[in-house]
C-alpha cells in the first residue's frame, strides 16, 4: 500500500469501482511513511477535494479512460462498417471478366451431395480446370467417386490435355446429429483450416451443394474478396432433395453466395433471390 | 425371368426387409409373376436366408460397389426414400415403389419422394401398406421420368463466369 518517497496511494472503494489516487508528499518524517488504511482513505478523499482536476486525480483518470474506451469503440465500429461495406461491394460486384479458363473449387459434401455435384460437373467444359476438390477427412466414399469420375472423363476426352485435379481434405464441420455447441467449435476449427487452403488455391469459382462443410469454404472465399485479394464467384446449387425448404447451408449461403440455384419452382417462389433453371441433375 | 430388386442404400431399414421377405409378401410377389427377389440390406440386422427353388430365387447381400447391374436387370424396384436410389432407378426407366421409413422423422429426403410421387413418377407407401399396394398398383400409370437438364446449368455458369467459347 505504500509508495516510494513517502507517497501514499490510497484505494477508495465506491460501489464496484476502485479509484487510485496519489496524495501530496508528506513532510518527511519516517513515521509518516507507515500509513494505515483508514487514514489513507481519508487522505485520498481530501486530495480529491483539493486537486479536483490535477493529473492523476480519479476524475481525470476516469475521463481519460472514457476517451480511450470511446475511441476504441469508434475504431471497432469503423472496422465493422468498413467490412460490411466491403461485403456489400463484393456481393454486388457482378462485373464479368471475360476468360478462357478458370480454376474451380468443388466442395464434395458426402454421399448424395457428392453424387449430385459430380453430375453437374459432367456437363461443364474442360475450360473449368484445374479442379480442386475439397472433402471431409472422414469421407472415403467421395474420394473414390471423384477419382473414378476424373478417370472416366480423362478416358472419354483423350483429345484435350489431361486436366489437373487435386483432392484437399478438411475437418468435417458437422457430423449428423452433432450438438450445436460442438458444431460451432468444429466449424471454427474447419474455418481455421479452410482459409489458408482457399488463400493458397485462390480459385476463380467455388461450386458447392451442401452440406455444412461448404459454409466455412464459402466464407473463406468471401474473405478473399473482402480483403481485396481476389473476387471469387460463389455458386451454391441446392440439392434436388430440397423441394419445399432450403437446407441450413442454403439459408446461410442465400446471403453469402453470388448465385443460389434451386431445382424446384416452389423454392423459387419462396426465395425470389434464387435462380431456377429447371431440374438440372 | 422377372426380378424385383429391393434396396435400402448405405443405411439400414429392417422393417422393409422383414416386411418384403415375409411369407405373405413373397406369395404376392410370386402371384404377380416375378420369380426372383434380390435384397440389398445395408447394415440392417434382419438378414433373411437366401434360397433357390425351381420356381423362385431369393438373393441377399449387404453392399456392392455399384448397384447399377442389379437395377439394370430389375423389372420392379422397391427402395427406401434415398434421393440417390430414387433418381438412379427413375433414370433407368424402372418402375419404382418408395417405402417411407416412419421411424425416421424429419427426414428431408421424404420431400423428394413425395414430390416425385405427386408428379406421377413413382408409387409411395409405408411398410404396412406395401403388400396392399403391390397387389393394387398398375405400373402402366407411371409417367416416364425425363433426364435432368444439366446443359442448362453449364450454359448459365459459362455466362456468369464470363467464359469465352
Amino acid at each position: 500500500m505504500s509508495g516510494s518517497r513517502g507517497e501514499c496511494t490510497a484505494e477508495v472503494h465506491r460501489g464496484r469501482r476502485s479509484l487510485w489516487t496519489v496524495t501530496p508528499p508528506p513532510r518527511s518524517s519516517p513515521a509518516h511513511r507507515r500509513c494505515d488504511a483508514p487514514r489513507l482513505s481519508l487522505l485520498g478523499a481530501r486530495s480529491r477535494e483539493l486537486y479536483p482536476l490535477a493529473p492523476g486525480s480519479s476524475t481525470h483518470a476516469f475521463s481519460v479512460r472514457m476517451v480511450w474506451v470511446l475511441s476504441l469503440a469508434a475504431a471497432a465500429g469503423a472496422v465493422v462498417v468498413f467490412l460490411v461495406l466491403r461485403l456489400w461491394v463484393v456481393l454486388h460486384s457482378r462485373g464479368v471478366t471475360p476468360r478462357e479458363s478458370l480454376s474451380l473449387v468443388v466442395v464434395a459434401g458426402s454421399g448424395g451431395h457428392t453424387t449430385e455435384i459430380l453430375r453437374l460437373l459432367e456437363s461443364l467444359s474442360s475450360a473449368y480446370s484445374p479442379r480442386h476438390y475439397i472433402l471431409a477427412d472422414t469421407d472415403e466414399m467421395s474420394a473414390k467417386k471423384i477419382n473414378s469420375f476424373e478417370l472416366d472423363r480423362a478416358n472419354r476426352d483423350s483429345s484435350t490435355m489431361r486436366t489437373r485435379y487435386y483432392l484437399h481434405r478438411i475437418p468435417r464441420s458437422r457430423e449428423v446429429q452433432q450438438s450445436w455447441l460442438s458444431t460451432v467449435i468444429s466449424t471454427l476449427h474447419s474455418m481455421w483450416v479452410s482459409f489458408p487452403l482457399i488463400y493458397r488455391v485462390k480459385p476463380d469459382l467455388v461450386l458447392c451443394n451442401g452440406p455444412g462443410t461448404c459454409v466455412p469454404i464459402c466464407i473463406s472465399a468471401l474473405l478473399l474478396g473482402i480483403l481485396g485479394i481476389k473476387k471469387v464467384i460463389i455458386v451454391y446449387v441446392e440439392s434436388i432433395c430440397r423441394v419445399e425448404t432450403l437446407s441450413l447451408s442454403g439459408k446461410i449461403l442465400l446471403h453469402l453466395s453470388d448465385y443460389l440455384v434451386v431445382q424446384w419452382p416452389t423454392l423459387k417462389e419462396k426465395y425470389p433471390k434464387s435462380v431456377y433453371l429447371g431440374r438440372i441433375v | 425371368m422377372k426380378c424385383v430388386f429391393v434396396t435400402v442404400g448405405t443405411t439400414s431399414f429392417d422393417d422393409l426387409i422383414a416386411c418384403v421377405s415375409a411369407h405373405d409378401s413373397l406369395q404376392i410377389i410370386k402371384s404377380l409373376g416375378y420369380d426372383r427377389l434380390i435384397l440389398q440390406i445395408g447394415r440392417g440386422t434382419v438378414a433373411p436366408e437366401p434360397f433357390s427353388t425351381e420356381s423362385f430365387t431369393l438373393d441377399v447381400y449387404r453392399y456392392k460397389d455399384s448397384l447399377k447391374e442389379d437395377l439394370e436387370k430389375a423389372d420392379l424396384v422397391i427402395s427406401h426414400a434415398g434421393a440417390g436410389s430414387c433418381l438412379e432407378t427413375l433414370e433407368k426407366g424402372k418402375p419404382l415403389v418408395v417405402v417411407i421409413n416412419e421411424k425416421l422423422m424429419n427426414n428431408h429426403q421424404l420431400e423428394l419422394a413425395k414430390q416425385l410421387h405427386k408428379e406421377g413418377y413413382l408409387f409411395y407407401c409405408t411398410c404396412s401398406t406395401l403388400p396392399g399396394l403391390l397387389q393394387s398398383m398398375d405400373l402402366s400409370t407411371l409417367k416416364c421420368y425425363p433426364p435432368g437438364q444439366s446443359e442448362k446449368f453449364s450454359a448459365f455458369l459459362d455466362k456468369v463466369v464470363g467464359l469465352q467459347k
